[in-house]
């Protein structure tokens, strides 16, 4: 019958020669080959010690950047959350108070923001979606943890902390913002 | 006997004991190494500077691991098992020559623990005695895969036994001896018995990968098919003494081999050497040779996949047992020729 996949494969069941069927020849054979991988520097990286350079657009763990002056700059659009396919971001918005300036960019602004890392699959589009760019992924692991519930990340593990600014630079052009 | 006698005989037996053992211990970290570095990796290096400790970090996790025997097991020969599988492969050490006599303290002393004269039928009468640490580890087990496991190791160690024998004929008919010692002694210098008999020296070494359960011929453990064949039940230091009956036991047969055809402690330029010079020289030979073989044991096992047992009988029976039969045949003549028998 004519093959539709052509991939059949013939099977022949034929006479093993002489050479063959004492397998010393094989078996030297294969023994050089395994020899040639002795002498055969290996790839292995000790992990510990040395970690694996990440690719520079790697997306691990997200920040929640602020500004220049130390703003937050979300401001709970939400579009990060419509955005996000596996549905692990959630927020509450919250009007900015008289003397708040200092601490958040706009007038609203997410009194509480939440990104479940079990259900995150860290594809990057909140970071896509974000017209204020706040929400970035960055080149750190989301460390493991016995307890799911650690693993729903909120504003005090997500927002970057002043003094100590998270550098995005790595995967984006500038990670500040452009005059719209 | 007097007593300092003893006191050396006691020496060598303590000293061959731990040698025996070290190198076992360290025959399963370099096999892991070996291992490691054919499939292009480290291997174990955590333990201590490339990981020299890992042997006893073994030890260690086998004797804290909780001691478990079977509900529906023979609880006596359960024990036994492993008991005969190391006693066996220990006993084999005890008549191979390590090298010439050394000169001590005014004494002659002969670096091997006994020169009996029928030292290689000793050792093939251990080495079918060490079926039987097998086959009662895998009867008392009362599991299908442990007896799967013991009589596939049985039948394969009786086929391949013949066939060895054969091979250790025509080694004894050279050199007109049993005894170890004069086999080495007629191989002096670089007249290795490999140069005449090749054949035996390859049905030899196929059927000691065979007689110590090592791949290709690792059917009695079996890992994908028996689950570890005839250790399957066993755990802690029940466990430990089977895989490091093993190494014993691969660390012994590489000393036989290189003992019968490759000169033991003869090394070519001997003769420019005496004394304890020589007797060191001697030991640094043997022990190289030995080394050589237990790195070709893993090397082999680290290439070929599993015989299956069809083939391995085929093999022992069909093959094997008739080469080394002709192989003998021919050695006599020959040897009848030289004799001038024919004329």
């Amino acid at each position: 019958m004519q093959s539709l996949s052509n991939r059949k494969k013939v099977v022949s069941n034929k006479k093993m020669t002489f050479l063959e069927k004492i397998y010393l020849p094989a078996i030297f054979g294969g023994m050089w080959i395994t020899f040639k991988h002795l002498l055969r520097k290996n790839n292995t990286l000790r992990y510990p010690e040395h970690t694996r350079e990440f690719a520079p657009v790697y997306r691990g763990q997200h920040v929640l950047k602020r500004d220049e002056e130390g703003r937050e700059n979300c401001t709970a659009c939400g579009l990060c959350a419509v955005a996000c396919p596996a549905e692990a971001i959630t927020m509450v918005a919250a009007e900015r108070e008289k003397g708040e300036e200092k601490l958040y960019r706009e007038e609203k602004y997410a009194a509480s923001y939440e990104i479940n890392m079990l259900r995150c699959i860290f594809c990057g589009l909140c970071e896509e979606a974000c017209p204020k760019e706040a929400v970035f992924l960055t080149d750190r692991i989301v460390p493991t943890n016995f307890e799911r519930d650690s693993f729903v990340y909120g504003k005090d593990r997500l927002v970057e902390d002043i003094n100590n600014r998270i550098d995005i630079t790595k995967r984006q052009h500038t990670g500040k913002r452009t005059e719209k | 006997m007097e007593i300092s006698e003893l006191i050396e005989k006691l020496a060598l037996i303590v000293a061959l004991f731990g040698v025996t053992l070290g190198i076992a211990a360290y025959a399963t970290y370099f096999e892991r190494k070996v291992a490691a570095w054919f499939q292009d990796r480290i291997g174990p290096d955590r333990a201590g500077p490339f990981g020299i400790l890992q042997p006893l970090a073994d030890g260690g996790k086998l004797f804290f691991k909780e001691d478990f025997i079977p509900a529906n097991a023979e609880k006596w020969l359960f024990i036994m098992g492993p008991g005969i599988a190391m006693f066996t492969a220990l006993m084999t050490g005890s008549v191979i020559p390590w090298s010439t006599d050394l000169e001590l303290f005014g004494q002659t002393v002969a670096l091997q623990v006994a020169d009996i004269n029928i030292g290689i039928l000793f050792i093939m009468g251990f080495l079918s005695i060490g079926v039987y640490g097998i086959m009662i580890g895998g009867w008392a087990s009362n599991n299908k895969f442990s007896l799967f496991g013991a009589i596939r190791a049985s039948s394969q160690m009786i086929s391949y036994e013949l066939a060895m024998g054969i091979c250790v004929i025509t080694i004894v008919m050279m050199s007109g001896s049993l005894s170890l010692r004069d086999i080495v002694n007629t191989q002096h210098g670089m007249n290795w018995n490999v140069f005449y008999q090749p054949l035996a020296f390859v049905i030899f070494f196929i059927c000691s990968l065979a007689e110590t359960n090592r791949a290709p011929f690792d059917l009695a453990e079996c890992e994908s098919e028996l689950i570890g064949g005839y250790h399957t039940e066993y755990g802690s230091m029940k466990m430990g003494f089977y895989l490091f009956a093993e190494y014993v036991s691969l660390f012994t047969s590489s000393a036989v081999i290189s003992v019968l055809f490759f000169g033991g402690f003869n090394f070519p330029g001997m003769d420019n050497f005496d004394g304890n010079t020589l007797a060191i020289l001697g030991v640094v030979a043997m022990f190289t040779k030995t080394f050589f073989f237990i790195f070709v044991f893993m090397w082999i096992r680290w290439t070929i996949p599993r015989f299956r047992f069809d083939q391995l009988m085929h093999l022992g029976w069909k093959s094997l047992i008739p080469i080394s039969i002709i192989n003998m045949l021919i050695t006599g003549l020959v040897i009848a020729f030289n004799e001038g028998w024919f004329k």
